[in-house]
């Protein structure tokens, strides 16, 4: 532990650290472009440069180790003559276009230029001229700006795991491309808008649309997948622009998706924005609430109790799901569940947990992969998982089809028998496991949304015990949700109770004429056509797969438009804030179902947010507890019936369409077709 | 020049290493240590543009990148960082004209008129005849004998305008001059003779 003297203040830091994070330890702040907490050194844009006692010229502090004794001093003359003359040359080719820049009023150059620029410059010659580069529909460059910090190349090579950015020529021909302008087939790939200290990289759909200033800022929590990525939502009026990632160490750090960040333009696309009835003609009608709830309302009383069944979708959040529940333990009705892919889980709850939590992915020594594509289905985290075999090299074995994580895995079966072999230690990765400390398994729904999906999870279970994945302190079994709602459901228990169906049952149900109501809350990820004969309700924001066969369309609010609470895979518990309002005449979801109930004569029990939060906590206290994961108790669940022959899949074949949201949005099907055009291309080759 | 400029408009469908290279890829590669077979991307570049005309083709950069198991990008990294790597067809003789300050001191302007005037080229163009293209490239580490022009791999020191148009006529009849200062000067000796150790000079 180094002690150092930072101009005049004493600080001791880790071993490691450099100059820079010494003075950051002395509160001094220290201008850079190319250092970045998250990334290896460059030290190449000489921004940071210090005095060092001894040192017979300023060094470049970001590259330069802590040593004890050093005096450190940034305040002197010929330290800010040296910034300042940085600063100089890296303007020097900067053309002058802030104000048709979209970095404008958030631009490090544009900052740290009234802190070490000159009013005027002194450069006479012509600025260099670069040819824009393309990287596919979502980054937008202007390569004039770039001041060759080397940020993204260095992102896209050690975080995302895509080494297709870089930098050919040199010295003032130097310039950032892909590899023959490829897109950046990357999930993160628009992390580099964020990482771009100047404007040379920006965001392409959000351009020339906003100012920053301009903006109102919300903070809230990703529901494309079920990592809870935190973000900032940056909304105009009542319309969101843009969203940005927001620091948390033990979830995103402070990356998110391609997904969670541009497929919000879905959000402006076939949303429901008033009630529909579906008439005699067979034709959606638009209608007025009060119609909309006698229809609903007339058909309820009339239904036998369990036969009235609901299905909640893989974005609501926790407060609509509790409200439907309360209401249909009111109807007496026991048929509700927040799985509709089926999977086997509920119940025990470290049986339904990312219980190692996403931090704990850290510290694992060995990774084995159970029916999920992480690097799709939850592409921060796969980032995390990178960055540990990045620095441990741990082995990583996947049970499932073949497919490309960004890191070394091996494919070691994709059925019943790989599992077994694992479990009495016939498979080479039982060796592996053995040796680990901290073994960790992740099980996907690849593997558990499917009929045998609860021997799949006992299988796993057993492999767990038998290998140490739980042993004192660690519990490295994990099962990673695709649905940013499921933890919460299942939690809440939104699962069929005595006498109650669940979707499969719902389904088989449905075609026999037995089923009198379904209420599809936002569910659109089920075989919708199978409840055509059924009086389908649908809630929710988007004409999506269940919206074509509802009868009643109750429009609600989407995930920007609520305030909401959502647990991520992990059990976190994390508060959504809305940003900005439904459009029309939809509502916020748990406010529908109140009415209905008030139409209805049913008391739920709360007539407000916090009234509703209360009657919440009491059933699952630890919703109460913002950013906290309740650890889960180890005990014995899944079950030890045969698992089918039928080979292991992943949830999800692609990245960029997987819920009403995403498959509204224009960005993500450009992506889409950028990603096939590339494929289509390489295949030809 | 911008980086588009620099490569090749036109490329070849494939490209492959004839079997004496892949032999002596195999050879290069052993010296290193394994995993670090990346560091012999300089040298099969090296052969890749020896064996193809002195210029290497985008296929033999995926090539190598498959061969060393690189990225392609960061093979063109390397291929676009070094001035002696070119990625488009190169006329038979390549001329690399070091203009940097010793040489230009010593005269590199006339050097560069004489190859103006004859070939109405300037860097990075080839002549209309196809055989001669001209690069400025920086430092050749040779100043003590400078001007440099560096004519595919031999060096000719010494150069004014008038030697430097008397060596190309050499090299327009395919007869090049010999290699080294066409003043005639052995190694880097003082350009008006010995000063010292006068008696010693090494036998011929």
């Amino acid at each position: 532990m180094p002690k150092l003297t930072v101009n005049g203040i004493e600080v001791e830091v880790e071993d490691g650290s450099t100059v820079l994070h010494a003075c950051e330890e002395a509160g001094v702040e220290v201008p850079r472009f190319c250092y970045h907490d998250r990334l290896s050194i460059a030290g190449n844009c000489r921004m940071c440069l210090v005095d060092m006692e001894r040192a017979p010229k300023p060094v470049a502090s970001c590259a330069m180790p802590a040593g004890e004794g050093m005096v450190i001093r940034t305040d002197t003359d010929r330290v800010k003559k040296a910034r300042e003359g940085v600063m100089e040359f890296l303007l020097i080719n900067h053309p002058l276009d802030c104000p048709i820049c979209d970095q404008g009023g958030e631009c490090d150059l544009q900052d740290q230029a009234m802190g070490y620029g000159f009013d005027s410059s002194r450069y006479e010659e012509n600025k260099r001229a670069v040819e824009d580069k393309h990287m596919g529909p979502l980054i937008s460059t202007t390569m004039t700006r770039c001041i060759h910090c080397t940020r993204c190349v260095r992102f896209a090579t050690e975080v995302a795991g895509v080494p297709e950015l870089g930098a050919i020529g040199r010295g003032e021909n130097m310039e950032i491309t892909t590899y023959l302008e490829k897109t950046l087939a990357s999930e993160l790939s628009a992390n580099v808008i964020d990482l771009c200290p100047v404007g040379a990289l920006t965001s392409k759909p959000y351009a020339f649309t906003a100012r920053p200033w301009e903006l109102n800022k919300t903070e809230s929590v990703d529901v494309m997948d079920a990592v809870g990525s935190n973000i900032r939502v940056d909304a105009r009026g009542s319309q969101v622009m843009r969203v940005l990632p927001r620091l948390n160490e033990d979830v995103n750090e402070e990356w998110i998706s391609d997904k969670t960040r541009y497929a919000i333009d879905g959000l402006r696309r076939q949303r429901l924005d008033r009630p529909f009835i579906r008439g005699r003609d067979g034709k959606l009608a638009p209608a007025s609430w009060d119609e909309a709830f006698a229809t609903i309302a007339a058909k309820l009383k009339k239904a036998k109790p369990n036969a009235v069944a609901a299905i909640t979708g893989d974005q609501c959040d926790a407060e609509s799901m509790f409200a439907l529940k309360t209401l249909f333990d009111k109807l007496g009705s026991a048929s509700i569940d927040c799985r509709q892919d089926g999977a086997k889980i509920g119940g025990v709850r470290a049986g339904y947990l990312f219980n190692s939590t996403i931090a704990g992915i850290d510290e694992a020594d060995a990774l084995l992969i159970i029916g999920s594509n992480p690097r799709i289905e939850a592409a921060v985290l796969n980032a995390r998982i990178r960055r540990n075999w990045l620095a441990t090299r741990m082995p990583v074995g996947i049970v499932g089809p073949e497919m490309d994580l960004t890191y070394d895995a091996e494919q070691l079966g994709d059925d019943a028998a790989t599992l077994a072999a694992i479990l009495d230690g016939k498979s080479k990765f039982a060796a592996k496991l053995k040796r680990a400390k901290k073994p960790m398994i992740i099980i996907g729904m690849g593997a558990l949304a499917r009929a045998d999906g609860a021997a799949m999870l006992g299988q796993a279970r057993e492999i767990a015990e038998a290998y140490g994945v739980v042993n004192g302190d660690w519990n490295g079994f994990n099962v990673l949700h695709t649905a940013a709602a499921r933890v919460a459901g299942l939690d809440l228990g939104l699962t069929p109770g005595r006498g109650g169906l669940d979707v499969a049952a719902m389904y088989k149900a449905a075609d026999a004429g037995k089923l009198d109501l379904v209420w599809l809350q936002a569910a659109d990820e089920i075989d919708a056509a199978r409840f055509e004969k059924t009086f389908t309700v649908y809630q929710g924001h988007h004409g999506d797969a269940g919206a074509h066969v509802a009868d009643v369309i109750l429009p609600g609010a989407a995930y920007t438009e609520k305030d909401g609470i959502y647990l991520n895979t992990e059990g976190r518990v994390q508060y959504a804030a809305r940003a900005a309002f439904p459009p029309g005449e939809a509502r916020e979801d748990w406010t529908i179902i109140r009415a209905l109930a008030g139409h209805m004569g049913i008391n739920l029990g709360f007539d407000s947010l916090a009234e509703l939060r209360e009657e919440m906590f009491e059933l699952a206290p630890h919703f109460a507890e913002q950013d906290e994961v309740k650890a889960a108790r180890w005990a014995k669940f899944g079950s030890k019936t045969k698992i089918a022959s039928a080979p292991v899949a992943t949830a999800h074949e692609t990245f960029y369409m997987t819920c009403p949201v995403s498959r509204a949005s224009e960005t993500m099907g450009q992506c889409l077709m950028a990603l096939q055009a590339d494929a289509a291309r390489d295949a030809a080759e | 020049m911008s980086i588009d400029a620099r490569i090749a408009d036109n490329q070849p469908d494939s490209f492959a290493f004839t079997r004496e290279n892949e032999a002596e890829i195999k050879r290069i590669v052993a010296k290193y240590p394994k995993g670090r077979q990346a560091s012999a991307v300089m040298p099969l570049l090296d052969l890749a543009q020896r064996q193809h005309d002195n210029w290497i083709p985008m296929k033999a950069i995926e090539l190598i990148a498959k061969k060393l198991d690189m990225a392609e990008i960061r093979v063109l990294e390397v291929a676009t960082f070094y001035t002696m790597f070119n990625l488009k067809p190169v006329g038979k003789y390549f001329l690399q004209a070091c203009t940097t300050t010793p040489c230009w001191l010593r005269g590199s302007d006339n050097m560069m008129r004489c190859i103006k005037d004859r070939y109405g080229i300037s860097s990075g163009e080839t002549s209309e005849c196809g055989r001669f293209t001209l690069l400025e490239v920086e430092c050749l580490g040779a100043c003590v004998n400078a001007p440099i022009l560096q004519v595919n791999d031999d060096f000719y020191e010494d150069l004014d305008y008038a030697s430097t148009g008397a060596l190309l006529d050499s090299l327009e009849a395919d007869e090049p001059l010999p290699v080294g200062s066409v003043t005639g000067r052995s190694g880097s000796e003082s350009a008006s003779g010995a000063t010292s150790l006068a008696a010693l000079k090494p036998a011929e």
